[in-house]
């Protein structure tokens, strides 16, 4: 029964293949999986989309969006039905293209930021035997079809012809070149562990568990210091705050996609959330154990239930600390990521090949592994901050 | 299903072909920004080909280092330097015999080499572009050229930070 559950997808896949002749197989099971990945990814970014503007709410005190339902009827929904005006608008509304444009380019930004997006699913093992394609070099793929997103931010700033957009193109993309280096750095310590770059093979390793807690690899010192450095290079080259600067609104109006409205600004913010949700999903790969329980008596729940579940947390923290973290500045935020980042990424890969050579001595490797990061972490921070006298702070209120 | 690779391989080639002659001669715009654009397409027609021989890993990283990093920081200085549209320069003959030496030398090692190996048995056959045996290889048997490389691109980096200080100590 629990088995079942757990492989329902995939034996309805299998079930539905078999009416078909042997011929269409191979077509069929391909458009069977992305068809439903492509379905429940939009879907949840509909959703968050709400989440996100009623969590902001509720952290600067205010309401956020809870008066649209289901149409035509009385249901309200707390205002979840919000996305079906939203999305309604942006279909009907006017597309406008500058004159001055490069109108094939300005056309096809868009394009070139959802299709590798959306290819980058392809290598997500959101379940247990749930991959769309599983080969060999899985998170390298992973890392070089979003490397394509780059393209489409200097193609959207540029060809809008207008000083916002190319400012914001500008800055996103030495963003998105900086924070990719720790990106790929901590996902490397990973992959040297596992020794494959097949995302199976990454879950697989994380399977099991010692003494109640799981073997993800979270829970080592190096694993520890790789997540954290992934998940902020996972906000930066998401361009989510407090990395936001390529859209800052008081700066840019909205950055590289200024000059686009309608169904393209939807194209653009679909494809920003469904970067998100694909970072985050690779990161949970990585880091937290892919869809296995977290606890031993979970695991009846079923796979896919689990890669949901850290998906929905790793998205609330990240709309979190939208809702808490001031934007930074374009200097400081250049100097985290080569000053900080960088080094400490540089770091962790030691630490990790510390870790591997001293398998088999018990709590020692703890020890020499935790005191490896720490001691970088501490002398870095300071070496950094030692030119700077940042007094006290100091708050006044209004009499 | 070996026709629809063969066929893919044509579609692949002649689309790099194409691209590549539009980077350089492209008759409807003479942009910096679309020769980029087609260099881009020519990447990543180049890795199409790279798949088809079942060397994964190495098209990840032809799109990861060449479309991905290269081609941005192309249009990173292109965006920086706010280029206007080329003119039509004369060929300075100078340059024309430079350029024609060069291509001719380059074909010659490619003619070259089509001769030498026959259909079917390359000299990396073996390695099938499994990610393993291509790291193993070029820590092993190739390490000499791997490290020169690296050596190489150090040196580039080192004078690249070396041009970019205002003022030498």
């Amino acid at each position: 029964m629990v088995e079942s559950l757990d492989q329902l997808f995939v034996n309805l896949k299998h079930w539905a293949l078999g009416f078909l002749p042997e011929a269409l197989q191979p077509l069929v099971s391909a458009v069977l999986s992305i068809v439903p990945l492509v379905a429940v990814f939009g879907g949840l970014f509909a959703i968050v989309t709400i989440f996100e503007r009623k969590g902001l709410g509720r952290i600067q005190n205010r309401y956020g969006p809870n008066r649209v339902g289901i149409p035509f009827t009385d249901i309200r929904l707390a205002g979840f039905g919000q996305f079906i005006p939203d999305g309604i608008k942006a279909l009907i509304k006017e597309d406008v293209v500058p004159r001055a444009a490069d109108k094939v380019v300005h056309f096809l930004a868009p394009v070139v930021l959802l299709i590798p997006v959306l290819l980058t699913y392809a290598v997500l093992p959101i379940g247990r035997n749930m991959t769309v394609v599983d080969f060999d070099a899985g998170v390298l793929f992973f890392f070089s079809v979003g490397a394509a997103v780059e393209i489409s931010v200097f193609m959207a700033g540029w060809s809008s012809r207008n000083k916002y957009s190319l400012l914001g193109a500008m800055r996103g993309i030495a963003q998105m070149i900086s924070y990719e280096i720790p990106l790929i750095l901590s996902a490397v310590t990973v992959i040297m562990l596992v020794g494959s770059l097949k995302t199976s093979d990454i879950v697989a390793a994380q399977a099991g568990f010692t003494a109640g807690l799981p073997n993800w690899f979270v829970l080592t010192p190096w694993g520890f210091a790789g997540f954290v450095m992934f998940l902020i290079a996972a906000l930066a080259e998401s361009n989510r705050a407090p990395f936001d600067l390529p859209e800052a609104e008081s700066e840019l109006i909205a950055g590289y996609f200024t000059e686009y409205s309608g169904f393209k600004f939807a194209l653009f913010f679909l494809g920003e959330y469904l970067g998100m949700f694909a970072i985050i999903g690779l990161g949970i790969t990585l880091f937290l154990g892919g869809w296995h329980a977290p606890f031993p008596f979970l695991t009846w729940v079923p796979s896919y239930v689990w890669f949901m579940t850290k998906l929905l947390a790793i998205v609330f923290f990240f709309i979190w600390v939208r809702g808490t973290l001031p934007r930074l500045r374009m200097d400081q935020l250049m100097s985290f990521a080569w000053k900080f980042m960088i080094p400490m990424a540089l770091i962790n890969l030691v630490v990790a090949a510390v870790w591997h050579f001293m398998a088999g001595t018990g709590a020692a490797r703890w020890v020499v592994c935790a005191l490896l990061i720490a001691g970088p972490y501490v002398l870095l921070g300071r070496g950094l901050m030692e030119n700077k006298h940042l007094g006290k702070r100091t708050y006044r209120f209004a009499d | 299903m070996e026709n629809a690779q063969a066929y893919l391989f044509y579609v692949f080639a002649a689309l790099a072909v194409i691209c590549a002659i539009m980077v350089v001669a492209n008759p409807f715009s003479r942009s910096p920004v679309t020769s980029a654009m087609f260099l881009v397409l020519t990447m990543g027609c180049l890795a199409g080909l790279f798949t088809l021989l079942h060397a994964f890993f190495l098209a990840a990283v032809q799109i990861l280092v060449y479309a991905g990093a290269v081609m941005v920081l192309f249009l990173f200085v292109i965006m920086l330097l706010d280029l206007k549209e080329e003119q039509r320069r004369q060929v300075k003959s100078l340059s024309l015999v430079a350029g024609l030496v060069s291509v001719g030398a380059i074909l010659a090692i490619f003619v070259r080499s089509l001769i030498a190996t026959k259909p079917g048995e390359g000299a990396l056959a073996n390695v099938e572009g499994s990610t393993s045996k291509l790291g193993k290889l070029l820590f092993t048997q190739y390490l000499l050229p791997f490290e020169i490389v690296s050596v190489l691109l150090l040196v580039a980096m080192v004078g690249v930070v070396l041009l970019s200080k205002k003022d030498l100590k």
